[in-house]
């Protein structure tokens, strides 16, 4: 295919010519004459989040790819902004520390130094190293104080020129292009701009929030936002009346954002009085280690299963990793069910004071599920089914933490892809990757369109939706760049200099 | 990096022989020995290549352990701690004529000294440092090749 360069042509659209969205496969002169202008750029990233930033990281740095190749395209001004918001909606300010561990730095493709290193020196502490050197078995695992993250992404992000890439809006479809490569569309205030690239890669995201059929019905039924909230949306109005007035809240769910929101409660109690009764529901209630096989137990306890990270670490690197990357179909789903579930981390400071409220009398445990939801006054009656049969629970609040919502059907753009440029499904529902996390089948000449984050999760490699995952799918879209020839390769030599300027803080 | 069996393997090796040789190099001329430095350098790499060939079978028995863990993961104090059993064997079979090619008894100051000095070493830079000119490596399990 041709590129042009930075040039942007623009023709007024005739009107007698049927809409462009209706071909599967776009020529230049059909997007010429329906008058949007066009941008010519060889790699597109479509999102703008996390995944987007780790992997245009990954090609300006490793892949050697100058900003002017790039274009990120996105409804965001900052990559961090969505992981920000959901962060902070689900109870973990700036101060708080996150889930992953010292040497996930999305900022940092090498890992090195590690957050910790980086914390004892800022602090002048050994406290961060100590706890890497005696984690899981002896401390928690070190995990960096979210403030510390946003600020390393910030400053990565100025050092590869990440503004210079962003285009700002909403993209609307990637189509196609005959002779090879795509169309991606995007529109803001301007209109609609088509970016015609050689590659197109996706990180959208998630689709929104997801809603238990139940909570789904109550909220679209009474239009009711206020009693029942996702942990996943901004809830403070819950804390804040529980301050100032007895209630009970109900929690679903057994994950890191409950364990968040239950502490939240549990402070709220501790330092300011309230008198919150806390009732949380789990789905599956783990008592005890379980598991299939003696090597593959998962410790569980009150309820939790509990594990590190969202998945065993060795799936960002070790054996898991190496034995799900030969595994196809059902063999693979077979592994995804046996490590999946929901998990949290076991922290020594939550389990305090989980045992502290557990003892007031004031935090129960059910296993079970939600039958019926109804407003009864000003309070809610649940009706639970669970082991011993059926109970209704009067409470104040429900705070629904079972998660975000990743059906790829939901997504504007990937359903698009879907239905318009031969990608498919995976046995999980989401997008179906390579091991290069190119999109299977919905190559395009000499393009190739890739897919990481949420959207490729049920592949070959299980830790997508997270830093390092995003950093080890960002590595193989940049080898598989450079193995069709269109990017460099990173061997020990550069890659020592590219450390020395990343330390320095020197443009790449 | 949370290792596979081969990447164990070969990340052993492979520090062993760059970091443990240069480590050794700069070492044996100040370890507290009498004898040429001919064979004091002798003793000292045969020492170090006693660890290496050992060390395949303690990363077998490693790799075994690992099996219990839920994460398959191994904490970074078990490659710190394991310098205590390997160091002890390779010492018992070292003062004990057992391995081949010493040019003479190995005094036990000087064994350790080097021992845990190569240990240190590899095991600071396998934490960290080897990530930065390999960035396949922490991903592939520890593997080189
Ligand atoms: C509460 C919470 C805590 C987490 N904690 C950790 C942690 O401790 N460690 C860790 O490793 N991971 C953590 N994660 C996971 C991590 O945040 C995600 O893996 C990562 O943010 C995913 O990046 P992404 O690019 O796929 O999605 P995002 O960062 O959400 O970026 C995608 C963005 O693309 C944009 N977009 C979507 N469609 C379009 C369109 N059509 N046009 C324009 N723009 C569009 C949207 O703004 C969307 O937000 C956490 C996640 C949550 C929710």
């Amino acid at each position: 295919m041709t590129l042009l360069d930075d040039s942007i042509h623009t023709r007024s659209a005739p009107a007698d010519r049927p809409p462009l969205d209706r071909f599967d496969v776009w020529t230049d002169e059909m997007v010429d004459a329906a008058g949007i202008p066009l941008h010519d750029v060889p790699f597109v990233s479509v999102g703008g989040g996390m995944g987007s930033f780790v992997t245009v990281d990954y090609l300006r740095v490793a892949g050697g790819v100058p900003a002017s190749d790039i274009r990120v395209l996105s409804n965001l001004s900052h990559p961090w902004q969505t992981y920000e918001h959901l962060t902070r909606v689900s109870q973990l300010p700036r101060q708080k520390r996150i889930r992953s561990d010292s040497a996930s730095r999305p900022d940092n493709l090498w890992g090195f130094p590690s957050f910790a290193i980086q914390e004892a020196v800022a602090r002048k502490s050994v406290k961060p190293l100590l706890q890497v050197l005696f984690e899981p078995v002896f401390a928690d695992f070190y995990t960096p104080e979210l403030d510390m993250v946003l600020k390393g992404i910030e400053r990565e992000a100025h050092r590869i020129g990440y503004w210079d890439m962003l285009v700002q809006g909403e993209v609307r479809m990637v189509r196609r292009r005959a002779g090879g490569g795509y169309f991606t569309i995007l529109e803001n205030a301007d209109g609609r701009t088509a970016f015609r690239s050689r590659d197109v890669h996706l990180a959208v995201g998630y689709a929104g929030l997801r809603f238990l059929p139940d909570m789904q019905a109550f909220r679209t039924k009474l239009n009711d936002f206020h009693h029942v909230v996702n942990g996943y949306e901004d809830h403070e109005h819950v804390y804040e009346v529980l301050r100032r007035r007895p209630g009970t809240v109900l929690v679903r769910g057994g994950g890191i954002v409950t364990s968040a929101v239950l502490e939240r409660l549990i402070t709220d109690r501790l330092k300011y009085g309230s008198q919150t009764q806390i009732v949380q529901l789990f789905r599956t209630y783990y008592d005890g280690r379980h598991g299939s096989h003696m090597w593959s137990r998962r410790p569980g306890r009150n309820g939790f299963a509990y594990q590190g990270f969202n998945y065993p670490k060795s799936a960002w690197g070790g054996q898991l990793k190496a034995r799900m990357r030969r595994l196809e179909g059902s063999a693979r789903a077979e592994v995804y069910d046996e490590i999946g579930g929901t998990t949290t981390a076991w922290r020594r400071h939550w389990q305090r004071n989980l045992a502290k409220a557990r003892k007031g009398g004031w935090y129960h445990t059910v296993g079970g599920t939600i039958q019926d939801m109804r407003l009864d006054g000003d309070q809610m009656v649940a009706r639970i089914q669970h082991a011993g049969g059926v109970n209704d629970l009067r409470v104040d609040y429900v705070i629904d933490c079972t998660g975000l919502d990743g059906d790829v059907s939901r997504h504007e753009v990937l359903k698009d892809l879907l239905q318009h440029s031969g990608a498919t499904q995976n046995p999980l529902g989401r997008l179906d990757v390579e091991r290069s996390f190119e999109v299977r089948g919905a190559g395009s000449g000499i393009g190739r369109v890739y897919a990481t984050g949420a959207a490729s999760f049920g592949g070959y490699f299980p830790g997508v939706d997270t830093f390092l995952g995003l950093q080890i799918s960002a590595q193989e879209v940049m080898d598989d760049v450079a193995r069709r020839g269109y990017c460099r390769r990173m061997g020990a030599g550069r890659s020592i200099a590219q450390w020395f300027k990343w330390a320095n803080g020197r443009p790449v | 990096m949370v290792p596979t069996l081969a990447g164990r393997i070969q990340t052993r090796l492979f520090l062993l022989a760059v970091i443990g040789g240069l480590v050794t190099a700069a070492l044996t001329p100040i370890l507290p020995v009498d004898g040429p430095l001919g064979d004091r350098y002798q003793a000292t790499f045969v020492v170090l290549a006693a660890v290496a060939v050992l060390g395949i079978g303690w990363e077998l028995i490693y790799h075994f352990l690992m099996q219990w863990r839920w994460e398959k993961d191994w904490p970074t104090l078990f490659g710190l701690l394991t310098l205590v059993p390997e160091g002890i064997v390779v010492w018992l079979l070292a003062t004990r004529d057992l391995v081949p090619g010493l040019p003479g008894p190995v005094p036990t100051e000087a064994f350790t000294i080097h021992f845990v000095l190569v240990w240190l070493a590899v095991w600071l830079v396998a934490n960290g440092p080897m990530r930065v000119p390999f960035i396949h490596w922490r991903f592939r399990g520890g593997r080189l090749l």
